[in-house]
């Protein structure tokens, strides 16, 4: 059997990069006592409008393009489109104090809607596939390290062979860990999604607490859209490539019970379970089945900590819920 | 006196929720270095009052001056900067978070978070009142009364003058309430105002040295507490002349109705709870549990209703004119509809029994949803049932579909106790039935109770108040660790006997 277990690991990390970005951005959010649903949404807008960014930065510099800005560019677009859709959810939510699940649900549909809408029309109006020049999508998808870091033997490949994002995602989820544990803004934060009339009644403004952990939390997840598309996808566009991708997310979420520090291992882990049909196929086992398979572990996870009981492993308690002060 | 030195004053205020008047134009003050006592009858509007002072509601009229200058409170945050803190009859804390974190939260200092600073000023504040705390212990570990101090240290921590309390003692031990006044004392003669919602007139009396008073969302007035008595504050609550006299007609027939025998109970980590528990209950006689709190009296209730796993033991039924029957094995449904029932007021009143967001007649239709032929619910029999209760308990509520959840606390609970006994049940059990209700209040409920009694019902009443339950029981059983203590004729027993049996197996030690 011609099974590698250093390119599963090396593939499961690249695979999961996009997971990381979306579960990550969303577990700022839910911290907050925001419910977005809309991740699927907002990773298929990210997806797109990172594409549309290169594409059209690549189409005017022409041969001068530069990688860097390619990046930066479709970093930008995803990130701005992700915060652009997670405000609408904040105000709908948190001003109207509309529901969050149907909020949520509506952000995915509009979200996968928009995300098509502007997929298509590239590919019209090049008429064929969109995609970018072979350079930029090296700044993309090539590793970053030296070559001399990769040719260490087994740590090189599964320590030093990666794209950017895998390793700008590992950064954002340890600063992310650090603000949750260590600042006071995090502990502000988790207590408005603990309890919003507790964090009220101490002062914290939790409406803006809110809103920029969904805004902030919602375009770090439209970024591992982007991620995806640029990099798995070969930074072309395909209808149904990211479908999908937003839901394993908000399953992770779960799965790390709420920390970013469990996103990390978690993610790869999200990541190997999606490619296994290619890399461990069992004849006649439908690749259905394998699809599965992270949320049979996602309720996995949930059996195991509801049997133990633990505070500190269950959801924030305000969770989904709208707040306002003078409620009773 | 000058108007400038009081240290709060409310000026024509009033607030409106919706189609209700919680507050109409209330002018009051207080001054430095005093204790109040805000008294009135459940949502006269105490609670909202302090609200507006604490930044939680903003007033629709009137005005607040804070040492003799108008200030505008929009936020929690504006009053701590007025030195106001609020400790809320619901506590305010996240229950995952340490003592110490809860207590930062919210305050705008520099630097990093480090927690062992902050538990090391915690200490220090507490040592400066009295006060027993880990910094380091979470939340949900604690008792009620730990929480409560955490909340205190909280507002302390703040540098707060003005101290709300909003009913306080309505939770906590004897024992607990005098550590809590001791420090309300210690805080008072440091020259803090203190303002305190509470229902009990002897802790009035005892510890607060101004009263005043609403009614309806009126302030009625204030008194010096040495110059009244609770006859007077009672009639200034009400509006009008009351009797304090719980009536106790002689039992009229006693049949056993419930007769318990060997009842044994473990809880879920397999401590016994119950331990070989037997008596009877006689229909037609009310009897009263005591007990210091967690000696059994809620397992033994919630056996009754079929609620807990019973190891060992029996209880036997009797209803009027039928044959006995054995209700253990039964479903708590069964039980209920063999007419005991059961009305539990926990801690948390909206946590057992009702649902917050639908209006009274909805909460009605749970006790009756699967009574119908038809496979339609009835809503007519709900309805009559919801305004039954509405005019029996005085239940204050724009209307019989307006959601208990924004109810005041005392009138959900009317809601509760009154819908068990609607059920003409032939078996009444309650628990702490008039836990946090002003004594008006308190007694219609013991009232309700004793005409229940009158029609022949066995009423299983267990009770807080010593006083009460001497007065209103015909017979006192008394737990202690589970064990029957013993049971006591409650026309001939004195408060001492009966707290020796709470204290001590038998109440035999100390004769
Ligand atoms: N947030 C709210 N929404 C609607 N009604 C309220 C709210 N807060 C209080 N009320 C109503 O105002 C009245 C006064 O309530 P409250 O101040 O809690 O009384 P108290 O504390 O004296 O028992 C009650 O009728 C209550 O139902
Ligand atoms: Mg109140």
């Amino acid at each position: 059997m011609s099974f590698n277990i250093i390119g599963l690991i090396k593939a499961a990390i690249i695979n999961g990069t996009p997971l990381l970005f979306g579960t990550s951005g969303e577990i700022l959010t839910e911290k907050s006592g925001n419910l977005n649903l809309g991740v699927e949404g907002l990773m298929f807008m990210g997806g797109a409008f990172g594409l549309m960014g290169a594409f059209l930065y690549g189409n005017a510099a022409g041969d001068s393009a530069s990688g860097a800005v390619a990046v930066a560019i479709s970093l930008l677009c995803s990130f701005g489109i992700g915060c652009i859709g997670s405000l609408i959810f904040s105000f709908l939510t948190i001003t109207l104090r509309a529901n969050q699940n149907v909020t949520g649900l509506a952000l995915t549909i509009f979200g996968t809607g928009v995300g098509q809408f502007v997929g298509e029309l590239m590919r019209i109006k090049v008429g064929g596939n969109v995609t970018i020049s072979n350079a930029l999508k090296a700044a993309f998808a090539e590793p970053i390290l030296p070559a001399a870091l990769q040719k260490i033997p087994v740590l090189g490949q599964i320590l030093f062979s990666y794209n950017l994002f895998v390793y700008l995602g590992v950064i954002m989820a340890l600063v992310m860990a650090w603000f949750m544990k260590k600042t006071r803004k995090g502990l502000f934060l988790a207590a408005v999604g603990e309890s919003p009339a507790t964090a009220d009644a101490a002062g914290i403004n939790v409406t803006r607490y809110r809103y920029l952990a969904t805004v902030i939390g919602g375009g770090i997840s439209a970024v591992g859209g982007m991620v995806y598309t640029m990099t798995i996808a070969g930074s072309v566009w395909n209808h149904s490539g990211l479908s999908g991708e937003g839901w394993v997310a908000v399953a992770l979420v779960i799965f790390c019970l709420w920390r970013p520090i469990n996103a990390l291992w978690g993610s790869a882990l999200f990541g190997a379970l999606l490619i296994l049909y290619l890399r461990l196929p069992i004849p006649f086992l439908p690749t259905q089945i394998y699809k599965i398979v992270p949320y049979i572990a996602t309720a996995l996870v949930l059996i195991m900590v509801s049997m133990r009981q633990r505070r500190e492993d269950q959801p924030p308690q305000g969770l989904g819920l709208n707040y306002f002060r003078e409620d009773r | 006196m000058s108007e400038t030195t009081h240290a709060v004053e409310f000026r024509g205020i009033s607030k409106r929720f919706g189609s209700i008047q919680a507050n109409d134009s209330v002018d009051l003050y207080l001054d430095r270095g005093v204790i109040m006592s805000l008294l009135g009858e459940n949502g006269s509007g105490k609670t909202t009052l302090m609200n507006m002072l604490a930044g939680i509601y903003f007033p629709d009229e009137g005005e607040i001056l804070i040492d003799g200058k108008p200030v505008t409170i929009k936020s929690p945050a504006d009053a701590f900067e007025n030195k106001i803190g609020m400790i809320h009859q619901h506590f305010k804390l996240v229950d995952v978070f340490t003592a110490a974190e809860n207590i930062v939260l919210g305050l705008k200092e520099q630097g990093k978070l480090d927690r062992k600073a902050i538990s090391t000023r915690v200490k220090e504040i507490g040592d400066r009142y009295g006060f027993e705390i880990d910094p380091d212990k979470k939340i949900y570990e604690m008792s009620v009364s730990e929480k409560q101090t955490v909340e205190i240290i909280k507002v302390l921590y703040r540098g707060a003058d003005i101290l709300i309390l909003d009913e306080p003692t309505a939770v906590l031990t004897p024992q607990e309430t005098s550590k809590l006044f001791k420090i309300l004392r210690a805080m008072r003669d440091d020259g803090k105002s203190i303002i305190l919602i509470t229902h009990k007139l002897n802790e009035v009396m005892e510890i607060s040295d101004v009263v005043a008073v609403l009614r309806k969302g009126k302030y009625i007035g204030a008194v010096k507490t040495a110059e009244t008595n609770e006859k007077e504050l009672t009639e200034m609550m009400v509006g009008h002349k009351v009797s304090l006299n719980i009536e106790r007609p002689d039992p009229v027939d006693p049949k056993p109705r419930l007769t318990v025998a060997g009842l044994t109970v473990r809880d879920s980590e397999g401590m016994v709870k119950l331990d070989d528990v037997g008596f009877i209950a006689y229909g037609g006689e009310i009897l009263g549990i005591a007990g210091i709190a967690g000696s059994g009296q809620k397992e033994l209730l919630e056996s009754i209703a079929g609620l807990r796993h019973i190891s060992k033991g029996s209880i036997i039924y009797t209803p009027e004119g039928k044959s006995p029957a054995e209700l253990v094995g039964k479903t708590p449904m069964e039980i209920k509809d063999a007419g005991v029932s059961l009305a539990f007021v926990p801690e948390d009143r909206l946590g057992m029994g009702l649902v917050g967001g639908m209006g009274m007649t909805g909460n009605m239709m749970l006790r009756s949803w699967n009574k119908g032929k038809s496979i339609f619910v009835d809503t007519k029999g709900p309805e009559k049932l919801a305004e039954q209760v509405l005019v029996n308990l005085d239940v204050k509520t724009p209307g019989i579909d307006y959601p208990v959840r924004k109810l005041s606390g005392g009138n959900v609970q009317k809601v509760l106790v009154g819908r068990e006994i609607a059920q003409a049940p032939s078996v009444l059990m309650s628990a702490y039935a008039v836990r946090g209700l002003d004594i008006h209040t308190s007694f219609t409920i013991y009232n309700m109770m004793t005409e229940e009694k009158m029609k022949g019902v066995a009423v299983i009443f267990v009770g807080e108040d010593l006083d009460v339950l001497l007065e209103l029981c015909d017979k006192i059983l008394v737990l202690c660790g589970g064990k029957v203590s013993g049971i006591v004729d409650a026309r001939t027993t004195t408060k001492e006997e009966v707290g020796l049996l709470m204290t001590k197996l038998g109440g035999k030690e100390a004769n």
